[in-house]
């Protein structure tokens, strides 16, 4: 295939692409946005497997074929629940494949200039490798989710990007895969549980950077341009959840607030003896307004087809029912939303945090579901502590409050919640897989 | 082989982060998980690198090289737009069951 004809074909792919992702901003249109891209993709490995000669080739085929059978398999059975660590794991597999093919690139012998940004695709590759297997292990469970240090950590990590830079440099494919990994697996063990939806996009981006990177090696202006999409991508969604966090990238890659949550709890306090204000029955069977603020402890109880059978009791009963999303609620950017779509909640039901946070205030009644830090209304007021300044939901405003929490203990962020004490509102403690049934049968009692 | 210069393939680079940037940004939060699963499938790009590089491959030893990398992100593209697939169907709206 002659080079012309490669760069227009390739334009019209990349276009496809982005013509696919322009039609993800909409949920009528996402589904089918998300096959355009799937239909580029295709077409893109159809001409590269013609433009090299490769479309004959046994061991390629065979290599698709089985790849394909595998993930499919695969993709259709990882559970929602699971899909955090599912991303991490995918992602982590993209930056193998870029310092593979980047190696190769190397072995080859290229112009210097080819060389020195496979080397660095190389270490971007594999950062991204050892940092998405770690923090999916961490999200999985396999290994605690608080954040871990180990001594000299920064210093430790600068040394490895200067050794990983002076290798590159030097064209050492080994030492730098080597410095690569130890760095990526630095990155990410510091990183504590509720900042992963941070690093889960950020090492989204670092894959499309790797991507990019091993393009611009090889030469190839499609890998180029899908990479820095993918690597942009990444980087929006970390602003975006840096923004919703009020806190800034450098302090979350530094462990500064996951090394808090290390900390002992403070102690419990106990219940409150007596509550004024009318009783749960009234208040729940009365409510025509209600808004259920969900959190991760939803997510770990498994609560949410429980959550949506307490959406449908309240209609029943004649309220109207929304759910307010927190940016970060969960372990990734929007777990929240897929896990409630899955239960069967509409997805007019949920609303940003921005959408509705006006509301609270007129509303009956505000359910928390597994939520602390996303509704503490200390993040306004105290002023030091690590969720100073973070935007809350306004759960607080609400006339009456429902809290459906584990225990009274302070969320990830270390910092006790008013809104537990807050004049009228009841705490129901438990797993919410029986507290949410519990609730659910005294408003259809 | 290589047929972008340097300097062009960086000015490329960039323009491509800014426009996926703009385009990115109208994705709203609740479509947050699958745009990024989406993004993941994408990554997977690096597959055409995979096969230029397993075609130009003079020994046996990188050709398996290539073709490891050619299968780990095939992995990535399918099962990330098949998940991605999946999700996006779960989004149903209020009065019609079929995701419109």
């Amino acid at each position: 295939m002659a080079d012309s004809t490669y760069y227009v074909a390739g334009a019209a792919l990349v276009g496809l692409v982005l013509l696919g992702i322009n039609r993800m901003s909409k949920v009528a249109t996402a589904r089918r946005g998300n096959f355009l891209s799937m239909l580029a993709m295709a077409l893109i490995v159809a001409v590269a497997l013609v433009r090299t000669g490769e479309v004959g080739s046994i061991p390629v085929w065979a290599c698709i074929a089985a790849t394909l059978v595998v993930s499919l398999i695969v993709g259709a059975r990882v559970k929602m629940i699971a899909m955090p660590q599912a991303v991490a794991i995918l992602n982590g597999l993209g930056g193998l494949a870029s310092a593979l093919a980047a190696w190769v690139e190397i072995g080859r012998g290229g112009s210097r200039f080819s060389v020195i940004s496979s080397a660095l695709a190389i270490a971007v590759g594999l950062v991204t490798l050892s940092g998405s297997l770690v923090a999916a292990g961490k999200l999985a469970r396999w290994f605690p989710q608080r954040s871990v240090r180990v001594p000299l950590h920064t210093p430790l990590s600068l040394v490895l990007v200067l050794a990983i830079a002076a290798f590159a440099a030097l064209a050492n494919p080994l030492w730098v895969a080597l410095a690569s990994i130890a760095f990526g697996i630095l990155f990410s063990v510091r990183v504590g549980g509720a900042d992963m939806p941070i690093t889960i996009s950020l090492l989204n981006s670092l894959s499309g950077v790797a991507a990019g990177i091993a393009g611009i090696a090889i030469g190839d202006a499609v890998l180029i341009s899908v990479g820095g999409i993918v690597g942009a991508s990444g980087l929006l969604l970390t602003q975006i959840m840096c923004r919703a966090m009020n806190r800034s990238l450098m302090h979350i890659l530094l462990g500064s607030t996951s090394a808090r949550a290390a900390e002992p709890a403070p102690e419990e306090r106990p219940a409150p003896e007596a509550r004024e204000g009318p009783p749960l029955e009234e208040i729940v069977r009365a409510a025509r307004d209600v808004i259920i603020a969900p959190g991760y402890g939803m997510a770990l109880a498994q609560a949410q087809e429980h959550v949506k059978a307490l959406a449908d009791a309240l209609a029943e009963k004649g309220a109207r029912v929304r759910f307010a999303i927190h940016p970060v609620a969960g372990r990734m950017p929007g777990h929240m939303n897929v896990l409630l779509c899955e239960a069967g909640v509409p997805y007019e039901q949920l609303l940003e945090m921005d959408e509705i946070n006006r509301d609270f205030a007129s509303c009956d009644l505000a359910v928390v579901v597994g939520a602390s830090d996303t509704v503490n209304p200390a993040a306004n007021t105290a002023e030091g502590t690590p969720i100073y300044g973070m935007p809350i939901l306004d759960v607080q405003s609400a006339r009456h409050v429902v809290i459906l929490n584990l225990d009274r203990r302070p969320g990830y962020a270390g910092v006790p919640n008013p809104l537990y004490d807050r004049p009228g509102a009841i705490f129901l403690e438990g797993d919410a897989k029986e507290t949410v049934p519990r609730l659910v049968k005294i408003i259809l009692a | 082989m290589r047929d972008v210069h340097p300097l062009v393939s960086i000015a490329l680079f960039i323009a491509s982060s800014v426009v996926g940037y703009l385009l990115i940004k109208n994705v709203p939060s609740l479509l947050h998980t699958p745009l990024m699963s989406g993004m993941n499938a994408l990554s997977g790009i690096t597959v055409i690198g995979a096969i230029a590089v397993t075609a130009a491959a003079e020994s046996w030893f990188f050709k398996a090289i290539g073709l490891a990398a050619l299968a780990f992100s095939m992995v990535n593209i399918a099962a990330g737009f098949s998940v991605t697939d999946r999700m996006l169907s779960m989004f149903r709206g209020k009065e019609h069951g079929d995701g419109r």
